[in-house]
């Protein structure tokens, strides 16, 4: 089987195949695993669409501003569960006590990272898109109605989502279980940061400059202006772009350098706490 | 390119510092190709460290491993595909059965009639009964077998072995050994096992190397350490080393 060569890196197909079909033996034959990724996106959505519904019944500006707090928990989902599906994944090895085993394989840690960033997919269809029929069935709110921008918007979601997950994965590596709870909690930072449910004009003009580093906030105020005023700010999809770019690359490289360190202290033949 | 002559593991003054602790310090051996070498020691001999340097997943401080001729863990990716390791300390995924994880690893290591492979496999190490079973709800025994199975699913030219009857009934450890010693005279696969189970190194291994604080404390066959202690048995003579009593046995020889 050939490998074709991206730089200086060599991406085998057959070996990133195999790792995505190792995760999808894993989802087979766990429906409490599949449940759990439907699960907490639905809980979300019924909870901030019934409240905006409420809102909407007692105010005019959210009356008009209808399915703006429904796209933004679907947009935040994206963004968080790309990045733990990301995780997840990868910790699947350490729990199972894998990790060794694939190390000493010829798998390279760009098809690992490849296979990683393929289940993330897959979890997020797997959790996301039922999720999005229950928001036409009971708000009445089509996010495929958002056309190519909702493209765009997922694009750049998910790449932030898997420069987070290519980090803290390498963290992992690195120092082992204990920095386990960074898988789950990491991605919150930037939930105040990147304006998810209201606009970046409110935070104060210090930490406006802090939110328009990072890419999402471009995405959540591309959706409301979409949402809103039904203006398509591809401006804004552009800069998030170049943004995605240089965090993602600059992870890759955290990884590698993560990877090197845990070779060097020796963290790959330990992978507990 | 390799030379047909070189060895198939040369470790060359290799040193391996964790913070203040020396768990490798200096050590040099070449094992040639074909051969099956026991390392012996104690806990925190440095025997698993050595492995690790071996097989790439640790960096030496300093001196050089080479496997097959690739530098380790530099030139890694050109001789991974032609080795293979088995530990009871490292495990497979437990909720995929055993045809699941040998297919994935198979596919990993770029296997050649992955199905006929596993087939093959499973015939010779008595996995048939259980190839369909969930690997965590296996007994330990048939663990380790499937652990071996993995180990060899890419018919590799050389085999690192970490203790790989520890846990096991006698029964069961003796099966283990058996299938080892034909599958080295078959195939011609040079072995490194880390045991510390004295019968089968001496049962298994043509050389021996007894390291103790991360140095090679004596290096030979199993006979002329036996003859040079003036011992019976290897454990006799790793006691010997371990309790510093090596050099007043050779010295009263």
């Amino acid at each position: 089987m050939s490998a074709p060569s991206i730089g200086a890196v060599t991406l085998a197909p057959h070996r990133v195949g195999a790792m995505v079909l190792r995760y999808l033996y894993l989802l087979r034959s766990s429906w409490t695993r599949l449940l759990e990724l439907i699960y907490w996106p639905a809980v979300q959505l019924l909870v901030w669409g019934f409240l905006q519904l409420y809102i909407a019944q007692n105010s005019g500006f959210f009356a008009r501003a209808s399915g703006v707090f429904i796209a933004a928990v679907l947009m935040w989902d994206v963004l968080f569960r790309g990045q733990l599906g990301f995780s997840v994944s990868f910790l699947e090895e350490m729990w199972s006590r894998n990790l060794s085993n694939l190390m000493i394989s010829p798998l390279r840690p760009i098809e690992f990272v490849c296979a990683l960033m393929i289940m993330s997919l897959i979890r997020l269809a797997i959790g996301m898109v039922p999720v999005t029929f229950l928001a036409i069935a009971f708000f009445g709110f089509n996010v495929y109605g958002l056309g190519l921008a909702l493209a765009a918007f997922f694009v750049n979601l998910i790449l932030t989502s898997w420069a987070v997950g290519i980090v803290v994965s390498g963290v992992l590596l690195r120092n082992g279980m204990g920095a386990e709870s960074l898988a789950w909690t990491l991605m919150f930072v930037l939930m105040p940061l990147a304006c998810v449910y209201y606009p970046v004009s409110v935070l104060p003009d210090w930490l406006q400059v802090i939110a328009w580093a990072l890419p999402p906030t471009y995405v959540f105020e591309g959706m409301r202006a979409l949402i809103m005023e039904h203006v398509v700010r591809a401006d804004l999809m552009v800069e998030a772009f170049v943004l995605n770019a240089f965090y993602f690359a600059a992870g890759v490289v955290a990884f590698l350098q993560l990877l090197k360190s845990a070779r060097r202290v020796g963290s790959l033949l330990q992978t507990g706490e | 390119m390799p030379q047909a002559a070189e060895p198939a593991i040369a470790v060359d003054q290799l040193v391996k510092v964790y913070k203040t602790t020396r768990a490798v310090d200096g050590i040099s051996f070449a094992l040639e190709r074909g051969s099956i070498t026991g390392l012996l020691g104690g806990n925190g001999a440095g025997k698993t460290t050595t492995i690790a340097m071996i097989m790439g997943l640790v960096m030496p401080t300093s001196g050089t491993v080479k496997v097959l001729g690739a530098e380790m863990p530099r030139q890694r990716y050109q001789v991974l595909h032609k080795m293979n390791f088995e530990s009871p300390y490292v495990d497979m995924p437990h909720r995929l059965t055993v045809r699941q994880n040998l297919t994935v690893f198979g596919l990993l290591y770029a296997v050649e009639d992955l199905k006929g492979r596993i087939a093959s496999l499973a015939r010779e190490l008595d996995l048939v009964e259980f190839i369909d079973r969930p690997t965590g709800k296996l007994s330990a025994g048939q663990k380790t077998r499937v652990a071996l199975a993995k180990a060899l699913i890419n018919s590799p030219q050389v085999l690192l072995l970490d203790e790989p009857t520890a846990s096991l009934d006698p029964d069961t450890a003796d099966w283990v050994r058996a299938h080892l010693e034909r599958f080295r005279k078959e195939r011609g696969v040079t072995v490194l096992l880390a045991s510390h189970n004295m019968a089968e190194v001496e049962r298994l291994c043509e050389r021996v190397i007894i390291m103790k604080r991360g140095r090679i404390e004596d290096d030979d066959t199993p006979q002329r350490l036996l003859i040079r202690y003036g011992r019976e048995t290897l454990e006799e003579v790793f006691l010997d080393v371990a309790r510093g009593r090596g050099e007043a046995s050779e010295a009263a020889q």
